[in-house]
């Protein structure tokens, strides 16, 4: 079983997807969406037997032999003469217990986006491909553990998502795109720049010589650094300070955090409705997942000292996100602003640096992602209907379209954290562990309002457009077809099994975040 | 008089002999056979092949002698750095040949189309001198020659008052460059008493020269090197002159004659001013200051480059300012003056010359079709032109620096180099620049893709044009994934004569 590269497969396989889509005529659309499935499926197939055969004990982070699937070889080797030094870049999988419950998540959203996808019109190959090439990035950057690759595959999520958003978008899809685009790349710009200053700060050793390297597990060693190099700890003017802030912006405005936070309500409210799902389940991961692997791994000294400023952070996206919310009169702005909010539990639960936290975080890293796919496809199924998403258009939709609103339901009581769904249980653990920590208190007792807000922002939205009387115009409404419920059903069983039966998901990272609250002891 | 280093040296040269004999070939094949017009191309690429075969063999021998004129005194220097930016010179001179085939404004005036491969091939013979002169007679002799060559090739449209405006703003601009820079290397022969490279070094060295008049003299020189290269403040030509030129030879301008005016500069700098190189840094003399210089001209040129080009509507004048911000990306690796920063510029160069020409050759084909050069016009191309869309996306994408393009490695190298160096100030600098520079590129990609077009027919290809798109456009996703090659061929060429050990 470990013979095969299960991680090359489940990260490379919609490549190939791509490229029979390519070749495909311009008529075979139901062939090329078919495609897209088949592919997806096959990842969370690929996904389902590497979670069959996770090893629970090894603890990974900065451990090599502790990773999981791992595969290493030697990618890019530029020797070096004349004073030019030797270039050595690895290809590097493997999985941890922080990465695995991303790798799942991946795997799910992309193939509920896949089906989300099917209602799609023009210029179908070019979405297909498109789509095909963004899931390829994301489960790049979540195996991958040589930071060169890291980046390739962070930045080559950037184009898909420009020219999904812009074509198939809504109406200021050119601003929205061109403003995400920008945006994220100015972040990703300076983690560019402290990619290759950790690159000349650290190395290995490779056929007896010394080489610089890009391998982040060599990154966690304070070890392996040079004596005089920009990044190094044994550097007494080293720009570790920088450095860390920039990793850090760089990954906060994915996540997003406010103040970096404005590009995300323009993209998910132009966005089609299965972009808006992959945006919103994979892609904001990625910030918190980054800030954990590099930040917290390999800064631990900065990271101890500068937990209280995380925190804070984590409470202002909690609050503000949620405040924003309950002023939204739009459907898919609120639940944009639902997502800041959300993604605030995570900080705060990281700045913790205990084990509950960290669970609590990684956890709410999978809900959020399942809840708030949930959350959007129900936008996207009303608004498929009626074109509209104004939240004083509706009312009463519960009258015409009952299973929807029973799933609706489900999943707004998911995301206001209700006990017995798994929100609650995410949300509790970053409560605990932020409140062990002695200088983190005043933040979360603040934070826990947050929890009230989301209440109000959510049942308000609930009561404006589910309840009440039916609004006339609404009297034709179709409740759901097969397809919706191929999405919805899904994501239902895994919020309701995660919030009864938790450690399901808590067992797949407890190593490693046992690990990783070692090292910032 | 003693001649016999003349005929001993002439196998030195056997590529630049090749280009001259060609030169006449084509000449005279226009005037004794002018109905052949079709055969010219042929006979241009046959000879830029053979070029290419002769610098390669000299690749493989590296010979790194001069052509000696007296004891010590090279005029050129056959180096494996040359050799490289030889081949870059000639590979872009083989597709130029091969889009002018393709365009149709050139192909509107084929009367005249013998003295348009003439004067091309006078050009390359003149970038070839350019890269491997030692010695500033030979220097200014080839920059002028590639300069005359291009005023005319630029005003070769005559019919176009774009193009004869360009041709002359060229010729004005150019002469002025020139004769500063002449000026310069008049004062400096005055003060050396030699026109030789090695020999100004060496008198630098032992005799007591005012530094002043030293930092004068290199300034002015710059003026013609920084002409060349399309740097601040010495641009001003590059947006007129690429707007109105034929795009082949705007494509031609923008890529081989800055990597001739690059390899000129880096010689210079190496040669005269710097003591060696063997550790990979570079030992500059302190008569001037050329670290600071280049940062400061560097980080002008790439926001002058940069956010000009923001502003521009017409395709070409955008791509002339962001070539300008590319000559600023160059210039800040060169600035770490180190051999790190030197073998960045040659990878970067390699890669430039791919994407660059690529972009302009789809903006040919989308020329020919549309009929306009101007972005609005450009409304819904992805849409009846894919193929040439999608691959101008790569293109472009490239040119900003995003992976998993060849571009990106080549960003990737200048950064190494600047930050190995210590240089954050230019670092910060060049990625917010590649940030800003994102936007102008992306903008043709969203009139290209995110704007319906009025008329929904699709624009048929020509099979032979589709394969030229798409062998520029393999390599650049190729070199992004896999660039070994790239670097390796890169760091054997930084050997020049008589400087590395």
């Amino acid at each position: 079983m470990h013979q095969i590269p299960l991680l090359s497969l489940i990260t490379f396989l919609p490549v190939l997807g791509m490229a029979i889509i390519l070749f495909l005529p311009k008529s075979a659309e139901k062939l090329m969406k078919i495609i897209t499935l088949v592919v997806t499926f096959l990842q969370m197939v690929i996904a389902g037997v590497i979670w069959g055969n996770y090893n629970y004990s090894l603890g990974g982070i900065n451990n090599e032999a502790a990773f999981q699937f791992v595969e290493k070889f030697t990618w890019i080797k530029v020797s070096g003469i004349a004073g030019l030094k030797t270039i050595k870049i690895d290809y590097f999988l493997g999985i941890d217990g922080l990465s695995a419950p991303l790798l799942l998540l991946t795997a799910l959203i992309g193939f509920i986006a896949a089906l989300s996808s099917w209602n799609i019109k023009e210029s179908v190959k070019g979405y297909f491909a498109l789509y095909l090439l963004l899931v390829t990035g994301m489960m790049g950057v979540f195996v991958s553990l040589d930071f060169f690759l890291f980046y390739v595959f962070w930045e080559l999520m950037l184009l898909p998502m420009y020219f999904l958003i812009g074509i198939w978008g809504g109406p200021r899809k050119e601003y929205a795109a061109i403003k995400f685009f920008i945006y994220t790349l100015f972040g990703s710009v300076f983690m560019l720049l402290v990619m290759i200053g950790l690159y000349l700060s650290c190395t290995e050793m490779y056929n007896g010589e010394k080489v610089f390297t890009f391998n982040m597990i060599s990154m966690m060693n304070p070890a392996n650094f040079t004596a005089d190099g920009i990044l190094s700890p044994m550097n007494p003017h080293n720009l570790r300070f920088a450095a860390y802030i920039a990793l850090f912006v760089g990954f906060a405005i994915k996540i997003p955090m406010f103040p970096f936070h404005t590009w995300l309500p323009d993209a998910h409210v132009e966005a089609p409705t299965p972009i808006s799902v992959i945006l919103a389940g994979v892609l904001l991961k990625m910030g918190t997942y980054g800030i954990l692997r590099f930040n917290f791994a390999m800064f631990t000294d900065l990271t101890k000292q500068l937990i209280w400023w995380i925190a804070l952070f984590g409470a202002i996206n909690i609050i503000y996100g949620a405040l924003c919310a309950m002023a939204q009169k739009d459907f898919k702005k609120l639940i944009a602003y639902s997502s800041v909010s959300h993604m605030g539990y995570v900080l705060l639960g990281m700045a913790s640096l205990n084990t509950a936290g960290i669970s609590g975080a990684v956890f709410q890293m999978f809900n959020h992602g399942t809840i708030t796919a949930m959350l959007f496809l129900s936008v996207g199924v009303l608004y498929d209907r009626t074109h509209t998403r104004g939240l004083n258009d509706f009312g009463g939709i519960a009258n015409q379209m009952p299973v929807y609103t029973g799933f609706v339901i489900l999943a707004f009581f998911a995301a206001i954290g209700l006990p017995g769904l798994s929100g609650f249980i995410s949300e509790s653990f970053v409560f605990l562990g932020a409140f062990n920590v002695a200088s983190l208190r005043v933040i979360t007792i603040f934070s826990t309002l947050g929890v009230l807000l989301g209440a109000g922002y959510m049942l308000w939205t609930m009561q404006r457009v589910y309840l009440g009387n039916l609004n006339e115009k609404w009297a034709a409404l179709q409740d759901l077809d097969f397809r919706e419920y191929a999405m919805l059903i899904p994501l239902t069983i895994v919020i309701i099994i995660l919030g009864v039966f938790p450690s399901l998901m808590l067992n797949l990272m407890n190593s490693s975040v046992n690990t990783l609250a070692g090292i910032l002891r | 008089m003693d001649t016999s280093y003349f005929f001993n040296g002439l196998y030195l040269i056997k590529p630049e002999l090749v280009i001259s004999l060609f030169l006449v070939l084509v000449l005279l094949s226009d005037l004794i056979f002018p109905a052949a017009k079709k055969a010219l191309p042929v006979i241009a690429c046959i000879g830029i092949l053979i070029a290419i075969g002769f610098v390669t063999q000299q690749f493989f021998s590296p010979v790194t002698k001069g052509f000696m004129v007296g004891k010590s005194r090279p005029m050129i220097a056959t180096d494996s750095f040359g050799n490289y930016f030889k081949l870059l010179v000639l590979g872009a001179s083989f597709f130029i040949v091969l889009f002018s085939t393709v365009s149709d404004e050139i192909q509107n005036s084929l009367d005249r189309i013998g003295e348009y491969y003439t004067l091309m091939f006078g050009m390359i013979l003149g970038m070839m001198f350019m890269i491997s002169a030692t010695d500033f007679l030979l220097l200014y002799l080839s920059v002028e020659l590639v300069s005359l060559s291009s005023y005319v090739l630029a005003g070769y449209l005559k019919q176009d008052k774009k193009s004869t405006e360009a041709s002359l703003k060229y010729v004005i601009y150019g002469a002025v460059s020139s004769g500063v820079m002449l000026f310069g290397i008049s004062i400096l022969f005055g003060m050396t008493g030699t026109t030789n490279f090695y020999e100004i070094s060496l008198m630098l060295r032992s005799i007591e020269v005012s530094r002043a008049l030293l930092t004068f003299v290199t300034l002015m020189i710059f003026v013609g090197i920084g002409y060349k290269i399309s740097s601040v403040p010495f641009h001003f030509w590059t947006p007129d002159v690429y707007e109105g030129a034929p795009t082949s030879i705007t494509a031609f301008l923008s890529v081989a004659s800055k990597a001739a005016g690059f390899a000129m500069l880096i010689r210079i700098i190496i040669t005269i001013y710097t003591l060696g190189t063997a550790s990979g840094f570079w030992l500059v003399m302190p008569f001037f200051d050329w670290k600071n210089f280049l940062v400061f001209i560097a980080i002008i040129t790439m926001f002058v480059g940069n956010l000009t080009a923001i502003w521009q509507d017409n395709v070409k004048r955008m791509l002339a300012y962001s070539s300008i911000a590319h000559a600023g990306y160059l210039l800040a690796a060169l600035a770490v003056m180190t051999n790190d920063g030197m073998g960045a510029v040659m990878v970067y160069f390699s890669i430039y010359i791919m994407m660059n020409l690529g972009a302009f050759l789809v903006v040919i084909l989308i020329s020919n079709k549309i009929h306009s050069e101007n972005i609005n016009d450009y409304n819904g191309i992805g849409y009846r032109m894919p193929l040439y869309s999608v691959c101008m996306g790569i293109f472009l994408i490239s040119l900003t620096g995003l992976p998993p393009t060849a571009g990106f490695i080549g960003k990737l190298y200048i950064f190494m180099a600047i930050l190995s160096a210590k240089m954050y100030v230019l670092a910060i600098v060049g990625v917010l620049n590649s940030v800003i520079s994102l936007y102008y590129y992306v903008r043709v990609l969203k009139h290209m893709f995110l704007v319906k077009p009025e008329d929904k027919t699709m624009i048929p290809n020509k099979l032979s044009q589709a394969v030229l798109v798409v062998i520029l456009a393999i390599p650049v996703l190729l070199f992004g994934i896999y660039f070994s090659p790239l670097s390796e061929l890169a760091k054997y060429s930084t050997t020049l004569f008589g400087v590395l050990k």
